[in-house]
C-alpha cells in the first residue's frame, strides 16, 4: 500500500473512477437494448407494453426505433434517444416514462435514507456495545440479532411489523403515503407522513441494522486488538477515550461499506417493502408495471436504478478514499 | 503432485473436525437436513394435497386436521410449506451451482492468465455486480415468462460475480505456488493446471461462497414470488406471502409460516456457510463469528 502523494492525488483518482463508471452506464444502456430485441415476438411490444395503442402509434414506434433499420442503426438510434432522455411513454399512466420515474425517486430515496440512517445508529451501537462488553449477554444478543436479522427476507418482517403495530396494537398505519381521509397541512401533513414511513423504515432498515452490527462489531474487535490501540493504552488513554478516538474513528468504513455494496440489495428491498406497505416509490411502480405489463416502465426503472447504483458506488468509492487516507488510488 | 486422495479425505477431516464444534453450524446443518427431508419426503409428510381447494376457508391454526389453518381457498398451510420447500431448495441449489460453475470459469480464467483477458473479465463482473439483480431478474421474467426451469436459470446467470471474484484472488495466489510452477516446467498444460490441479486446491472456498449463495438464491427467488413471477404450478412461499398480503386482517397465519419457513432456510444455510468459512480458515479460528463480511461483500475487502 502505497501512502497519499506517492501515487495519485484524491482529484485524479476521482476523475478515474468517473471515467471508468461512463462505460458501465453504455453498458448497461445496451443491456436494455438486447433486452428489447430478445424479446419474445416483437420488439414493439417491449417499447409499448401490451396495451391496445393506435395504430399510427404502433408505425410511429416502429419508424422512431428504426426497427426496419440494421441492428447497428438501431443500437445507434436507441443511445441517442436514452441519452436525449426519451425512454417511452407508459400507456398505463400516460406520461413519459422518465417523468414517471423521476417522479417516485424522491419517494424511495427518503424511504432509503431514513432506513440507512437508522440502521447505522442502532447498528454501531449494538456493535460498539458488543465489542466492548465481549462475551456478555449483550454482545450475545447482538451476533445472533446480526445472524438472523441478516436471514429474514424484508417483506416477511414488513408483514409482521404491519400485523404488530397496525392491526393488533393499532398504533401506526398499516400503509400508503398519508391518510387518505385526513385533511392536514403543514405541520400536521409531516408529522402524518411520517407516521406513514416508520414501519416501512424499520422493514427496509432491519437487514442493514444487522450488517451494520456485525462489520462494526468486527472490525472494532479488529481495532482494538491493534497496536495503535495498545499504544495509546500504555500512554494512559482512558478505555473511554480509546473507544471513542481510536476505536469509532474508523466506524464510518462500516457504514461506507454497507452503503457502497449493499446499495443494489438496497433497491430489491426497497421495491418489496413498498409493495408490501403501499408506499408510492419507484418498487411500487415496479409492482404495478409487471402486473399491467407497462415494458417500457420495467426498463425504465432499470436504467434510472443501475445509474443510480453506478453514482452511488462512485461516491462511496471516493468517500471511503477521502476518509481512509490508507487506500490506494488505483 | 499436492493432490492425491489421500490428502483430499484428510482435508476433509480436518474441516469436519473443526465444523463439529461450532454449535451454531451444527444447528444450520440440522435445519437444512430437516429441510431436505421435508423437500424429499413431501408427498409422504403432507397431511393433505396442497392444491386442493375445500371450504374450509381462513381456518384458524391448531385444529387437528390443519395444523397450521387454511388459506383463502381452503388448501391446508402446513402441507403447502411442506411442499413449498422443494421449490426453495430445487432454486437455491440448482441456481448457486449455475452461478458457482459461471464463477469458477471466469474467476480461474482470470487469475489464472492475467493480463487483458483479467482485465475484461473483471469489467464484466464489476457490470454484474453493479446492475440491480432483483430488478433484471424481475424485467427478464416478465419478458419472457415464467416457470422453475427459468428462475433456476435467471437467478443462476445473476449470481456468478462473488464467486467469480474470490476465485480469482485464489488462483493469483496459487499460480505462483510451487507446486504449479514444476507442473508447468514437466510440461502440463494451462488447462491440466487450472482445472485438474490448482482446482481442488481452491474448492474448500469455493464451497463456502456456493452454500452462502445457496442462501441468496432462496431469497431472490421468494421475493420474485412475492412479486407474483414464481412458478404458478408450484407452491411457493414466497408465493404464499404474496397471497397472504391481502388477508393479512384476517388470516395471520397465512404470511406467518410461509415467512417463518424462508427465514429458516435461509439462515441455515448462512449458517451452515460462516461456519464452514471457519472451518476452512483455520486463521479465523479464535475469532469466531466476524468473517463472512468478505464473502457477503464479493471478496473486496
Amino acid at each position: 500500500m502505497s501512502k497519499k502523494g506517492e501515487g495519485r492525488s484524491l482529484g485524479q483518482y476521482a476523475l478515474l473512477r468517473i471515467a471508468q463508471a461512463l462505460p458501465l452506464i453504455i453498458a448497461i444502456i445496451i443491456i436494455n437494448f438486447l433486452l428489447i430485441n430478445l424479446a419474445p415476438g416483437d420488439p414493439v411490444t417491449a417499447l409499448i407494453g401490451e396495451f391496445p395503442v393506435p395504430q399510427e402509434y404502433v408505425e410511429e414506434m416502429r419508424a422512431n426505433f428504426g426497427l426496419d433499420q440494421n441492428i447497428a442503426v438501431r443500437l445507434v438510434r436507441y443511445l441517442g434517444n436514452v441519452l436525449r432522455g426519451d425512454l417511452g411513454f407508459s400507456f398505463n399512466y400516460r406520461v413519459p416514462v422518465l417523468d414517471l420515474v423521476l417522479n417516485r425517486l424522491g419517494r424511495t430515496i427518503i424511504l432509503m435514507i431514513s432506513a440507512i440512517t437508522f440502521a447505522s445508529i442502532v447498528g454501531i451501537s449494538l456493535g460498539v456495545a458488543a465489542a466492548k462488553w465481549r462475551n456478555s449477554f449483550i454482545d450475545n444478543f447482538a451476533v445472533a440479532f446480526a445472524t438472523i436479522g441478516y436471514s429474514i427476507p424484508v417483506f416477511w418482517s414488513g408483514q409482521i411489523l404491519i400485523l404488530i403495530f397496525a392491526i393488533w396494537l393499532g398504533w401506526l398505519p398499516s400503509g400508503g403515503l398519508q391518510s387518505i381521509r385526513g385533511d392536514y397541512f403543514g405541520w400536521a401533513l409531516i408529522v402524518d407522513r411520517a407516521r406513514h414511513m416508520i414501519l416501512p423504515m424499520l422493514a427496509l432498515s432491519l437487514r442493514y441494522m444487522a450488517l451494520t452490527t456485525r462489520l462494526t462489531r468486527s472490525s472494532l474487535l479488529e481495532t482494538l486488538n491493534s497496536d495503535f490501540i495498545l499504544a495509546a493504552k500504555s500512554r494512559g488513554v482512558k478505555s473511554r477515550g480509546i473507544l471513542w478516538n481510536h476505536g469509532l474513528r474508523n466506524a464510518a468504513m462500516p457504514i461506507i461499506t454497507v452503503v457502497g455494496f449493499h446499495f443494489t440489495f438496497m433497491v430489491a428491498g426497497s421495491a418489496l417493502v413498498e409493495t408490501v406497505f403501499g408506499w408510492p416509490g419507484i418498487g411500487r411502480l415496479l409492482y404495478t408495471s409487471i402486473t399491467a405489463r407497462d415494458f417500457p416502465v420495467l426498463l425504465g426503472i432499470l436504467l434510472v436504478v443501475s445509474v443510480a447504483v453506478i453514482l452511488v458506488t462512485l461516491i462511496t468509492d471516493l468517500l471511503y478514499a477521502f476518509v481512509d487516507p490508507r487506500v490506494t488510488y488505483d | 503432485m499436492s493432490n492425491n486422495s489421500s490428502k483430499d479425505s484428510s482435508e476433509i477431516n480436518k474441516i469436519w473436525y473443526y465444523f463439529r464444534r461450532k454449535k451454531l453450524a451444527m444447528a444450520g446443518l440440522v435445519i437444512v437436513a430437516m429441510i431436505f427431508i421435508m423437500a424429499v419426503f413431501a408427498p409422504l409428510l403432507a397431511p393433505h394435497d396442497p392444491h386442493s381447494i375445500t371450504r374450509h376457508r381462513f381456518e384458524a391454526p391448531g385444529t387437528a386436521d390443519h395444523v397450521l389453518g387454511t388459506d383463502n381457498m381452503g388448501r391446508d398451510i402446513l402441507s403447502r410449506v411442506i411442499w413449498g420447500a422443494r421449490v426453495s431448495l430445487l432454486v437455491g441449489i440448482l441456481a448457486s451451482v449455475t452461478g458457482t460453475i459461471i464463477g469458477i470459469t471466469l474467476g480461474a480464467v482470470s487469475g489464472y492468465f492475467g493480463g487483458w483477458v483479467d482485465n475484461l473479465l473483471m469489467r464484466i463482473t464489476e457490470l454484474f455486480m453493479t446492475i440491480p439483480r432483483f430488478v433484471l431478474a424481475l424485467v427478464v421474467i416478465s419478458f419472457f415468462g415464467t416457470g422453475i426451469n427459468r428462475l433456476i436459470l435467471v437467478i443462476g446467470f445473476l449470481s456468478w460475480p462473488g464467486m467469480a471474484r474470490i476465485v480469482r484472488s485464489e488462483y493469483l495466489t496459487h499460480k505462483s505456488h510451487p507446486y504449479v510452477e514444476s507442473g508447468r516446467v514437466i510440461g502440463m498444460s494451462d488447462w491440466r493446471l487450472i482445472f485438474i490441479e490448482i482446482l481442488p486446491n481452491v474448492m474448500p472456498q469455493v464451497v463456502v461462497v456456493a452454500t452462502l449463495d445457496i442462501a441468496t438464491a432462496i431469497l431472490l427467488e421468494a421475493g420474485l414470488g412475492f412479486f407474483g413471477l414464481g412458478d404458478p404450478n408450484l407452491v411457493s412461499w414466497g408465493g404464499m406471502l404474496s397471497l397472504a398480503q391481502g388477508y393479512l386482517r384476517r388470516a395471520w397465519w397465512m404470511s406467518v409460516f410461509p415467512g417463518l419457513a424462508i427465514s429458516l432456510a435461509v439462515l441455515s444455510f448462512n449458517l451452515v456457510g460462516d461456519g464452514l468459512n471457519e472451518a476452512t480458515n483455520p486463521r479465523l479460528q479464535s475469532e469466531g463469528f466476524n468473517t463472512a463480511e468478505s464473502k457477503l461483500s464479493g471478496g473486496k475487502t
